[in-house]
């Protein structure tokens, strides 16, 4: 039977790793992923989770090992932050050249210096051309389902890459929130064992990951690009097949919160969308007709939507938690990129919340009145910074 | 002394230059662990050996790891077949790397596999420098040696630190097996990998294995410069078991180390006080390791 518990972010990519049956476990502890970690070696200690859990000296020997475990065929999982996912990053890449499946949780945590350890998705999106897909979620359910739910995508033949499900730090990873842990029986149905084609097998001995020369580099690496190509559709024949077993929709490439016909568009990624979607209803009522678009699926990126969304709206306002240095806010890049040509809408980036800057309702709501006001005044600035010590009465009056 | 398996797991064709130590290396590696061995390679010259995608000339699961993650990718191996009820005495879990790959940047991930008690045999082909990448320094060039590096220039700029002792780190770990070997001594050397495999937990072997290119030697000498490296004393073969010394192979005559140096153009440029020092530190690293033979020796009765 499937139970309701009041679980934290962490508990619930746990759970999720035990209702996936991972047959590997590599990870290495770090604020604020380190109860992941805890909770599944008492699962395991406990005999609950039968997994072999191996307790790496450093992050990067903990995708290294889940590369190789999932090499000889084995459901790997890891999780990490910050730090600890930047360390992996020649792993991330490897994973995704070796067409490994493995699936990492990964709390989403500023970058030092200087040393924080709180909210932001700088780490996150530093590795988004890393050939991983890439889930952001909302909430502690979204977490474990969205575990579950990647095994099932990455897994596909058409697919076998590997994916990063991210929760924000503190406002996911140590908030409890009730969640739904499915029957076991449930989850099996859904997510088949994992049996790859080609492994490790001295029957059968194959060589992976040998030098591969210019006259053959390039196409597999197009090979990568086109499994990424299929991914969006993938994504959403899972989830349709998620809500069909469980009854949820975890969300897909984007979830769309009141956005038909709108004139102002916000677009936010992980935790601030709850609060972002309360301050839609009050603007609303205010007779602003805004809408709000969820990024959850960054990698691969959803260009068609985006396109579509965006179809007779004024105003896109983007609420970003992470900056890329001489670039900008990286979701607005991208959502511009899918635009050009397409649309000829003001765009507007916002810099928010980085390194745990709380993102209170009063400031969400400047922040897309001041979308709403440039459609009379036109684009003033492309990207802003809210909320810094030289700004704040603006931002918070 | 045992014979050398008639078994041919890595087949004809490498691109390994002639007279490559590394090659025998695996050769004789091969021979001695049989079929069910799958095994982890970092980038080093092992890298290329094989022959690039999509040909390979070893008949056993091999798996490419990047360069510093040898010890936690077999790790990685030895968790999923334990997952599959694959138990060690059946497939043996090999990390095979250079002596960069293990003791410079690999030295985290394979303390970490020992010191997690991985059932593996961590192997190091010693060639006493970053071959791949063409002659550089590492932490197992000798005292004394050229590389691109460690040039010798006006500023006699040649190696001026002494050799790591991976042997020593090892048995710091607990490690119940860990031997010297070298590729001159081939029936010796496939005796202590069989001997290694029966051990269960983490197993590390330590390959002598000379590089013609690097070194500067003539590739017809490369079994002559294993020959004298062991009976110099530069190179001892010897195995600790559970924290017990043998020397397994004394020189009957220990002969001078200049004899070994002088094969060698890395060593050419050397004054012969230089060549006096490095002589001064072999003897006293062998005088050592007798009384760490002498020290650790269970009586009879035990
Ligand atoms: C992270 C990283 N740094 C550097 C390199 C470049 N690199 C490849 S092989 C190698 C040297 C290998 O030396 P060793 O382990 O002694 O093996 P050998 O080539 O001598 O056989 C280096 C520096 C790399 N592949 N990855
Ligand atoms: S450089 Fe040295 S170790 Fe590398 S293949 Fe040539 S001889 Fe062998
Ligand atoms: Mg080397």
């Amino acid at each position: 039977m499937s139970e309701m518990k009041i679980v934290s972010g962490n508990f619930a990519a746990a759970y999720g790793a035990k209702l996936s049956r991972v047959e590997v476990v590599a990870a290495y502890p770090i604020t604020p992923q380190t109860e992941v970690v805890e909770k599944i070696a008492e699962l395991v200690s406990e005999g609950e989770m039968d997994s072999e859990y191996i307790k790496v000296e450093s992050e990067h020997s903990a995708m290294a090992a889940c590369i190789a475990a999932s090499n000889a065929g084995a459901r790997a999982y890891t999780a990490s932050s910050a730090h600890g996912l930047a360390l992996m990053h020649e792993l991330l890449i490897w994973a995704s050249g070796a067409r490994l499946p493995v699936v990492m949780t990964n709390i989403n945590r500023a970058m030092g210096p200087p040393w924080s350890v709180w909210a932001d998705h700088h780490d996150t999106l530093a590795q988004k051309g890393t050939g991983q897909l890439q889930f952001f979620c909302e909430n502690n359910q979204e977490v474990l389902d969205s575990v579950i739910m990647a095994y099932k995508i990455c897994e596909d033949e058409e697919i076998m890459l590997p994916a990063m499900v991210v929760e924000d730090a503190f406002i996911l990873s140590h908030t409890k929130e009730p969640v739904e842990i499915y029957d076991q029986e449930l989850v099996d149905e859904f997510l088949p064992s994992y049996d790859p084609d080609y492994k490790l097998d001295v029957d059968q001995p194959l060589g992976f990951g040998s030098l591969g020369m210019p006259d053959w580099y390039m196409d597999f690496r197009y090979k990568i690009a086109e499994a990424m190509e299929k991914a969006p559709e993938k994504i959403k024949k899972v989830n349709k097949e998620f809500e069909e077993v469980f009854g949820r929709d975890p969300g897909g490439l984007i979830e769309e919160y009141k956005t038909d016909g709108v004139d102002v568009l916000i677009v936010t990624m992980g935790s601030i969308s709850s609060t972002s979607k309360d301050v839609i209803d009050e603007l609303r009522e205010e007779g602003h007709n805004i809408g709000l678009a969820r990024l959850r699926t960054f990698r691969p990126f959803p260009v068609e939507e985006f396109r579509k969304l965006t179809k007779g709206v004024n105003v896109v306002g983007v609420m970003d938690r992470s900056y890329t240095f001489g670039h900008g806010g990286d979701a607005a890049r991208e959502i511009k990129d899918a635009l050009y040509g397409h649309r000829d809408v003001i765009l507007k980036d916002y810099i928010v919340g980085l390194g745990g800057r709380d993102l209170t309702p009063k400031i969400l709501k400047n922040v897309m009145l001041d979308a709403i006001s440039l459609q009379d005044k036109g684009l003033d600035k492309e990207i802003e910074w809210v909320d810094l010590k030289i700004n704040q009465e603006r931002w918070r009056r | 002394m045992a014979k050398v398996p008639e078994i041919e797991l890595m087949n004809k064709g490498t691109t390994a230059c002639p007279g490559c130590g590394a090659a025998h290396a695996m050769r004789y590696m091969l021979k001695a662990l049989g079929k069910k061995t799958m095994i982890n390679i970092p980038a080093c010259c092992w890298a290329v050996i094989p022959g690039v995608y999509p040909s390979r000339n070893l008949d056993i699961p091999l798996l490419y790891t990047a360069f510093e993650t040898t010890g936690a990718s077999s790790s990685g191996v030895r968790a999923a077949l334990n997952a599959k009820g694959i138990d060690p005495e059946e497939i043996t879990v090999v990390g095979f790397a250079g002596d960069g790959g293990t003791a410079d940047i690999g030295i985290q991930a394979l303390s970490g596999c020992l010191e997690r008690g991985t059932d593996t045999i961590q192997i190091m082909y010693d060639n006493e420098a970053y071959m791949n990448t063409g002659i550089q320094r590492s932490g197992e060039t000798p005292y004394g040696a050229w590389t691109t590096t460690t040039p010798v220039g006006s500023k006699k700029a040649w190696k001026k630190n002494p050799k790591k002792n991976m042997m020593e780190i090892v048995n710091a770990h607990g490690s119940p097996y860990a031997a010297t070997v070298s590729v001159g001594h081939p029936e010796l050397m496939i005796e202590k990998i069989k001997k290694a495999k029966e051990f269960r937990g983490p197993k590390f072997i330590h390959i002598y294995a000379p590089c013609p290119t690097g070194w500067r030697s003539d590739p017809s000498n490369t079994i002559e410069l294993c020959r004298l490296a062991v009976d110099s004393c530069a190179f001892p073969l010897y195995e600790i078991e559970n924290g017990e010394y043998n020397i397994y192979k004394k020189p009957k005559e220990k002969i001078p180390v200049k004899e070994y140096l002088k094969l060698q153009g890395r060593f050419r440029h050397l004054p012969a006080e230089e060549v006096e020092k490095i002589q001064k530190n072999v003897d006293r690293e062998w005088e050592l390791l007798l009384k760490k033979e002498e020290f650790t020796k269970k009586d009879d009765g035990d």
